[in-house]
């Protein structure tokens, strides 16, 4: 037996059974520490936060005061660090691995962006503080709308969307304001191709429109004669993503304007996959009407686990006098802020409303400037440039193993299907869970829904070569393990994850959304 | 460029296996008359020197709210928050994970957002709670479409003393839904009689405590009008540090609570990223109306506790044309500051917090009031209030921030063209001094 110097064994004894020992007494294994739900603690007289001492005068809320308590638990500082470490560690991040997700742009977040969105001279600075105190805040945004302008070529921008979604809804209710100013409330029908993002058909509803489905051709884009006999005088417009959710570039983007406009509808693009071409084509050149960015997926401003996001607008000569309220203007030597109707009709405006209190978020266009300013004309054309070219080189790598979905190059994603799988008894879904044992988040899966038990692989600029070989060598391997009849590999997948595969099924039969102390139950049966 | 992996010698090698000759032919489905020559009319790359120096300059144009006495709140206030709040939301495993939609590997957010949940139902006085909104005003449109989905019914009554921000809010998400919004006329120091003649076709009535002038209310009557007439309640609050002293909406009655986090753990952000708290009762029919995402607890193949996203059949992304909402990102890194914050600070913190931007908030209103010309409009207030001011508001603002004090919130600029020129919203906090006390209070005496 190998013994090291001092006489210690530097291998097992004995291996044990596969299978036996496989529970901790403590229900943590290793660094994966079991993390009980701080309510569990039952810590309700401690707090992590020292104040002065009141001075106890009696309130002047009267009845209004509450006597009871909330149930609130309380940590000291090394629990809370505690808590909320260990529970960090049972999450994915882009600073741990290659996030594949189609559609989502998971690009490396840089730190310095953090840096600067925490200047206290952006951070710490009320919505509503005297305009003469916020100048350079105003000064932020009427820099970064310049980039966004330029960038697409479009002559406005409405800032103050706070996610993409809430983009759309901007640009849709722009539209839809237009439509009514031209006395055409009747159009309300909107154009949707069936690859559409889930959030296209939900906004265009929320504007009072309804859908209509585009079929794609074969060859995964608009199908023209489709899209052109469903042209008339009812249709409001059309929402596209482009590059499309198939990972490809709307080749007949020009004449689909040209038709939409012809129509006499007009033109949504949503802007998701932007990275594709960012710096490097302007949708305005593209005939776009309307088009949301993704500060979070573009301009690298982080995820955060689900948000928050920021959804800038930018719009068409056509529309720019509907943008909402409030926008900044450069007035003289000055910046300021437009915030009322009347203001803004003075400035020949005609805002459809205002979307949300106060601006935006301005925390996220600080990140975004930062972004920007550090990558340049320049550097902004390269980074997609290299989205695009990693993606190509990831089909080029995986097209003979896996099965592509259409023919020819792709942006900056690469889609594959489920043939691959055929007769394997491996499920996209299997595929993808065993992607997590191998140390990878999975790709986005049945997404579009074009295309059967789809994977959409989006890696971004941000991997070297060497991390896409290490990706494609790995999915390569289990694209021939599922072949080989090794199904147990994915349908037990995850293994190596802190849980086991989640039952969904049983969450949404029975929902459990909140703690509830267990004596509670019993408390009310009594 | 410091950001871009691929070297000069991978990108050949890449086309090459490709098969294109250069990167221009990955972009050859674009059409000719849009393709850039060079690049676009924008300054070139920068170090983070720069980029550091050149932003730097742009935050020192602002006057941040540490470096003043600072009384500005109508929607955003400012609260002290602890270091490892902001240290903790930076950890890479928080700060750039997806959404967790591959649950197996996302059990930290999804477990936090559970926990987020339990903490704005207890902290509302609500059975359930959503894993957040953008915002609260967005929260508040929501919650009034949610309320006609419920009720069958499309008309809704804003209280006036509604935030004018909130109230447009609604009004534009509700704009093309073909749902009638009544608004009643502000009262600033009282209520408008919201609950005297409650119609039996409205959906909810929608009521903001404090209100927007800071003045408190009993929501108990009003729930008792709606619910008589088969409408909902919706109560709004703008400062969450409200219910660490007062009777928590649930208690009181209302059936939706939205409201704005960002009092707790996320800071002023100058408007955004804020975080929207939705709380409701624990109804089916509620439940499958609400909008936005939930996290909820189940078990993996091994019988083990864990948490996933659920009840997802409400959302765009599986429903489409029928979703509640077409909400897809949300605030979840905010979610996760508010819930942090929330469990240092527990039930003890949170009141001895509350409390003393009450006692703050009762003792500047005293000293403001006696002077002479000033009038205290609200007469119970929380930690924020309203001074009927001898000269215009908005005025003796700029006047007061040329003296070094952030003095509030003009009505005027909530309510443009409604009267109100010479009413001063102020807010305190346990963030202010008796030194920021004495400041605003001799400088108000200069002003006026």
């Amino acid at each position: 037996m190998a013994m090291n110097t001092q006489g210690r064994p530097s291998a097992p004894l004995h291996t044990p059974d596969p299978g036996a020992y496989d529970d901790t007494f403590s229900g943590s294994r290793g660094l994966d520490q079991a993390e009980p739900l701080i309510f569990e603690r039952q810590t309700y007289d401690k707090s992590g936060v020292d104040f002065e001492a009141p001075k106890g005068k009696p309130s002047r809320l009267g009845a209004l005061e509450r006597t009871d308590d909330l149930g609130l638990p309380g940590l000291s500082e090394p629990e809370a660090m505690r808590h909320y470490v260990r529970l960090s560690r049972k999450n994915y991040a882009i600073d741990i691995g290659l996030y594949p997700l189609g559609s989502c742009t998971m690009k490396h977040n840089p730190r310095l962006n953090e840096k600067m969105a925490r200047l206290p001279g952006f951070s710490d600075v009320h919505p509503l503080q005297p305009q003469s105190t916020v100048q350079g805040a105003y000064e932020l945004i009427g820099e970064l709308a310049h980039w966004l302008m330029t960038l697409t070529n479009m002559p406005t921008v409405a800032m103050s969307p706070k996610a993409g979604a809430h983009g759309e809804l901007c640009g849709m209710m722009a539209i839809r304001a237009a439509l009514d100013a031209r006395g055409e409330s009747h159009r309300r029908r909107v154009l949707v191709p069936e690859s559409a993002h889930g959030t296209n058909p939900a906004t265009a509803v929320q504007c009072g429109f309804f859908c209509d489905e585009i079929p794609a051709g074969p060859d995964g884009r608009v199908d023209m004669e489709a899209f052109k006999g469903k042209l008339g005088d009812d249709v409001a417009a059309i929402m596209l993503t482009n590059p499309n959710t198939c990972g490809l570039f709307e080749r007949d983007i020009r004449a689909i304007a040209d038709a939409i406009h012809e129509a006499g509808g007009y033109f949504y693009c949503d802007g998701a996959n932007f990275n594709a071409i960012s710096g490097r084509v302007r949708p305005g050149d593209l005939g776009v009407d309307a088009m949301h960015f993704n500060l979070h997926k573009t301009y690298s401003t982080p995820h955060g686990g689900g948000g928050p996001g920021s959804g800038p607008t930018v719009l068409s000569a056509a529309l720019a006098k509907f943008a909402p309220l409030p926008f900044v203007i450069k007035d003289g030597d000055s910046w300021r802020m437009v915030e009322d109707e009347a203001d803004a009709k003075a400035q020949g405006a005609e805002p459809f409303g205002r979307m949300v209190a106060f601006h935006g978020q301005m925390g996220m266009f600080t990140r975004a400037m930062s972004y920007m300013l550090s990558h340049g004309a320049d550097g902004l054309k390269q980074a997609s440039e290299d989205a695009v070219l990693n993606a190509n080189y990831i089909l080029a790598r995986l097209k003979d193993v896996m099965t592509q979905s259409y023919d020819g190059l792709c942006m900056h994603e690469a889609l594959f299907d489920d043939r691959f799988l055929k007769d394997t008894g491996v499920s996209t879904l299997d595929f993808a869970k065993a992607m997590i044992d191998e140390g990878y988040h999975p790709m986005t899966m049945y997404f579009p829904l074009v295309v059967h038990g789809a994977m959409l692989i989006e890696p971004t600029e941000s991997e070297s070569k060497a991390s896409l070989d290490r990706f494609c060598d790995t999915l390569e391997a289990l694209a021939l393990a599922a072949k080989a009849g090794e199904t147990e590999r994915f349908t037990a997948a995850p293994r190596y994850a802190p849980t086991k595969r989640l039952d969904e099924t049983r969450a949404a039969r029975q929902p459990v959304l909140r703690w509830t102390p267990a004596s509670a139950d019993t408390k009310a049966a009594e | 460029m410091r950001y871009l992996p691929l070297t000069d010698a991978d990108r050949a090698e890449m086309l090459d296996k490709i098969g294109v000759d250069s990167v221009d032919a990955l972009f050859e489905d674009v059409p000719e008359k849009a393709r850039l020559d060079g690049t676009v009319d924008l300054p070139r790359h920068k170090s983070e020197m720069e980029v550091e120096r050149q932003l730097t300059r742009l935050s020192r144009k602002n006057i941040s709210a540490s470096e003043a006495p600072f009384f500005v709140g109508a929607g955003a206030y400012k609260h002290h928050i602890p270091s490892s709040v902001d240290h903790l939301i930076q950890r890479s495993e928080y700060l750039t994970s997806y959404t967790p939609y591959q649950p197996e590997i996302s059990q930290g957010t999804l477990q936090t957002l559970f926990e987020f949940q339990t903490q704005v139902a207890l902290l509302t006085g609500m059975e359930v709670a959503n894993a957040s909104m953008y915002d609260g005003s967005t929260a508040c449109g929501e919650a009034v479409l949610m309320a006609c989905r419920i009720t069958k019914r499309s008309k809704a009554i804003l209280s006036g003393n509604l935030h004018p921000h909130y109230a447009a809010a609604t009004h534009t998400l509700a704009k093309y839904m073909d749902i009638e919004i009544k608004d009643d006329a502000a009262k600033p120091g009282g209520l408008d009689d919201i609950a005297a003649d409650i119609p039996d076709d409205v959906a909810c009535v929608v009521v903001q405590n404090p209100d927007v002038f800071g003045q408190v209310h009993d929501l108990e009557p009003i729930a008792k009008a709606a619910h008589e007439k088969g409408a909902l309640l919706i109560a709004v609050f703008t400062e969450a540090v409200s219910l660490g002293l007062m009777k928590t909406p649930g208690a009181m009655g209302a059936d939706i609570v939205v409201g704005e986090g960002q009092s707790i753990g996320v800071g002023l952000q100058f408007g955004g990223p804020h975080v929207g708290l939705f709380a409701c009762r624990n109804d089916r029919n509620y439940i499958r109306n609400l909008p936005g995402r939930l996290a909820g607890e189940t078990v993996d193949a091994d019988g083990r506790r864990g948490y996933v996203l659920t009840l997802s059949t409400r959302e765009q992304h599986i429903r489409r044309d029928k979703a509640t909402s077409n909400i897809c990102t949300n605030s979840g890194l905010m979610t996760l500051a508010w819930t942090i914050h929330m469990s240092l600070l527990g039930d003890t913190g949170l009141r001895t917090m509350a409390q003393l931007s009450h006692e703050k908030a009762c003792e500047l209103a005293d000293r403001l009031s006696a002077i002479s010309g000033v009038e205290l409009v609200t007469d119970a207030f929380f930690n924020e209030f309203t001074l009927r001011l001898p000269k215009n508001a908005a005025d003796v603002v700029e006047a007061l921030a040329e003296k070094g004090v952030l003095g509030g919130v003009p009505a005027s600029r909530l309510y443009p063209g409604k009267g109100y020129d010479d009413l001063l919203i102020v807010a305190a906090t346990e963030t202010n001094t008796d030194s920021d006390l004495d400041a605003f209070e001799a400088a108000l005496k200069e002003v006026l």
